[in-house]
């Protein structure tokens, strides 16, 4: 019989599963967000709730073992939302606390290169939006964007956007998991909407759109295919820089 | 009106697009008292053309009218083609309306020349300075500076773009005097080595005063049409070499030449030299970011770069004597000269050995090429693979592995 822990999805949730594990001596076979849970016949499951108590001591402890970059990489990963990923950081974690030495460079180990690699997954999304976010100006000035990133990545895009966009109001909400960013020109705050009402694609509703929103969107569309070279034309590079998902986001790559 | 800037954009653009730098990094200007804007480290490609090239700058002329008559340029004098003219006001709308959108991390101006250089370069730093003065606007500004500048125009472009650059064009003397006659080489260098003082003693003054100002903090960087002309990549890459130690530039660039005329001065060419550019680039990459020397990678034996296979493996073809390298003990000069092995890889090989032995599977989860490396190294409990002790045979191996299975159907 697998006993299969549970616990609410949070960072803190995960971490305060491990302390009962380090606490109970116990090795967990599978680590679950309780809203991703699908019981099977002959499984057994356990909740754990959250106690900050428990999670900040077992972070502290990290803390202490690790680089602040390898920590902060801990956290991406665990964001990537990846069905495994509770275990790795297990495995990853525990590594930690039995090695003397700091073991976050040893890529040899399959947690160390996993987390590394998740990582680097993780950072490659944040750039991305940093770069395929597209505002539209709103009729109450509001220079508003949504997105659909594979990985939760709205906790790391917040401090990019407010550096560069210090004398404008925006948003950027993350229609997949229902929350965002908004900017009032002077705090950055985590939002979610009540009954937000979208375009199709959950794109900004267009009678939203400021004056010369669309002016300036066909501009950008006109530039784009002026600044491309046909004698060079090459759609596979394209697309590996300029993966089919994202194109909604991009008014260069819609048709109208 | 509108449709009218419309227009001037599309030819603007179109005309601006055979220049290929359009990096926004190596700058770092802050945002200071809620401005528009930041230009720091990394640079971000905001979109990628059909031909997979990184849209990052708003990349325009101010106009394409030009008293030259260079036969490689679309915009030469003798061409049969619209001429448009940006004003100063319609330039700062459109980087400002753009900017604010997310579409881009600043702009990029050149200008077909009218009059003389000092009198374009002027209508230029006009707008430069109208967006870091009156717009606040802290992005990306990539000035050219058209060759022939005086000091006092380029010293004030400096002080508003994060980068500067003056194309070189035709890399050579002899072939630019029958290509662009109106050009030479002196009027390239002169303002190239004037900027490259200024760049140093202003990392110096900023050292000593941090209030100091700053100037083109992004360096310079030129470009070299590749395909117009008959140097050999040996030369164009002893020209690049020069330019990055004697002119201290951040990036050469090199462009594939693009069929624009039918000039009888220029190679009867139909297609791009596509796979050409890109090994330049690659031996580019090799001199300044793996300590290769430019005649390890070419030179009088081997005056071109090998279309085949990237130029790397091309050396170490030429040098088996030095292989096969010990990942475990090797220095990281000599792993990062693997075929197959970049920085990153080899960056995590030394990190990691220091815990214990690498292994051949560990290097390849790592990220490696196995493809290419598997002939090069050795590690516990991997041997080479049979025949390799012939250069020959490991390029075949390389070149045609997976091929064969398509082969062996007919």
């Amino acid at each position: 019989m697998v006993n299969i822990l549970l616990y609410d999805g949070t960072y803190e949730g995960l971490f305060s599963v491990f302390f009962d594990c380090y606490k109970e001596k116990y090795a967990p076979v599978s680590i679950q967000k309780e809203r991703n849970y699908q019981p099977a016949m002959f499984d057994h499951s356990t909740f754990i709730p959250t106690e900050l108590v428990k999670s900040d001591r077992v972070m502290k402890g990290l803390r202490k073992k690790l680089s602040s970059t390898a920590f902060s990489n801990l956290t991406k990963a665990f964001f990537s939302e990846f069905e495994d990923i509770e275990m790795t950081i297990y495995e990853y974690v525990q590594l930690v606390f039995n090695n003397k030495m700091n073991i976050e460079k040893d890529y040899r180990q399959s947690s160390v290169l996993r987390i590394s690699q998740v990582t680097k997954k993780v950072n490659r999304e944040i750039h991305r939006m940093h770069a395929f976010v597209r505002f539209q100006k709103t009729t109450d000035n509001i220079y508003a964007a949504t997105i659909r990133p594979d990985f939760d990545v709205i906790p790391f895009i917040g401090s990019h956007f407010k550096e560069r966009y210090a004398d404008q109001l925006w948003m950027i909400y993350d229609t997949k998991r229902d929350y965002g960013l908004f900017y009032d020109l002077t705090r950055l705050d985590i939002i979610r909407l009540e009954n937000p009402e979208w375009e199709g694609n959950k794109k900004i509703k267009r009678t939203l759109y400021s004056n010369n929103e669309i002016e300036f969107q066909t501009m950008w569309k006109n530039y784009f295919r002026a600044t491309s070279i046909s004698e060079r034309k090459n759609m596979k590079l394209h697309l590996q820089h300029m993966p089919r998902k994202y194109w909604h986001y991009l008014p260069e790559k819609q048709m109208v | 009106m509108k449709s009218d800037l419309s227009e001037k954009l599309k030819i603007l653009a179109d005309a601006a697009k055979y220049d290929v730098s359009c990096a926004s990094s190596g700058s770092n200007r802050k945002n200071k008292g809620k401005g528009l804007g930041n230009a720091t480290g990394m640079g971000i490609c905001h979109s990628y053309t059909e031909d997979g090239r990184c849209v990052s700058l708003l990349k325009i002329l101010l106009t394409n009218h030009c008293i030259y008559d260079c036969a490689y340029c679309v915009s030469r004098k003798s061409n049969d083609i619209k001429r448009v003219a940006f004003t100063v006001q319609e330039v700062v709308a459109l980087t400002i309306n753009f900017y604010r959108r997310n579409y881009i991390e600043g702009l990029f101006l050149s200008s077909g020349i009218f009059k003389n250089a000092d009198y374009t370069n002027e209508r230029l730093i006009r707008i430069a300075k109208k967006l870091r003065n009156e717009e606040n606007f802290h992005g990306y500004i990539h000035l050219k500076i058209i060759p022939g500048a005086s000091a006092e125009v380029m010293k004030e472009a400096g002080l508003y773009a994060d980068r500067l650059s003056v194309n070189l064009e035709i890399p050579s003397e002899r072939s630019l005097k029958h290509i662009a006659p109106e050009k030479n080489h002196k009027s390239v260098y002169e303002p190239m080595n004037w900027l490259k003082e200024q760049i140093i003693e202003n990392r110096e003054d900023r050292k000593k005063h941090r209030s100091a100002p700053v100037f083109s903090p992004a360096g310079q960087s030129t470009q070299m049409i590749i395909g117009a002309s008959p140097e050999a990549d040996c030369e164009i890459l002893s020209i690049a070499a020069s330019l990055y130690d004697k002119q201290g530039l951040k990036r050469v660039y090199y462009s594939g030449y693009i069929p624009v005329s039918s000039d009888d001065r220029l190679p009867a060419v139909t297609s791009v030299p596509l796979i050409r550019e890109n090994r330049l680039y690659q031996a580019d990459w090799l001199f300044r970011f793996y300590g290769f020397a430019m005649d390890e990678i070419v030179n009088k034996t081997h005056p071109n770069l090998d279309l085949e296979i990237d130029p790397k493996l091309g050396y170490a073809l030429r040098h088996l004597e030095l292989f096969p390298v010990d990942v475990n003990t090797a220095p990281y000069e000599m792993i990062l000269r693997v075929p197959g092995i970049g920085v990153k890889t080899a960056g995590m090989i030394i990190q990691s050995r220091r815990y214990g032995k690498v292994r051949f599977e560990d290097i390849k989860k790592m990220g490696a090429a196995m493809k290419r490396a598997r002939y090069f190294i050795t590690a516990p409990n991997y041997s080479l693979p049979l025949s390799t002790d012939q250069p020959s045979s490991i390029r075949h191996q390389i070149v045609y592995q997976g091929k064969k299975a398509q082969l062996s159907l007919f």
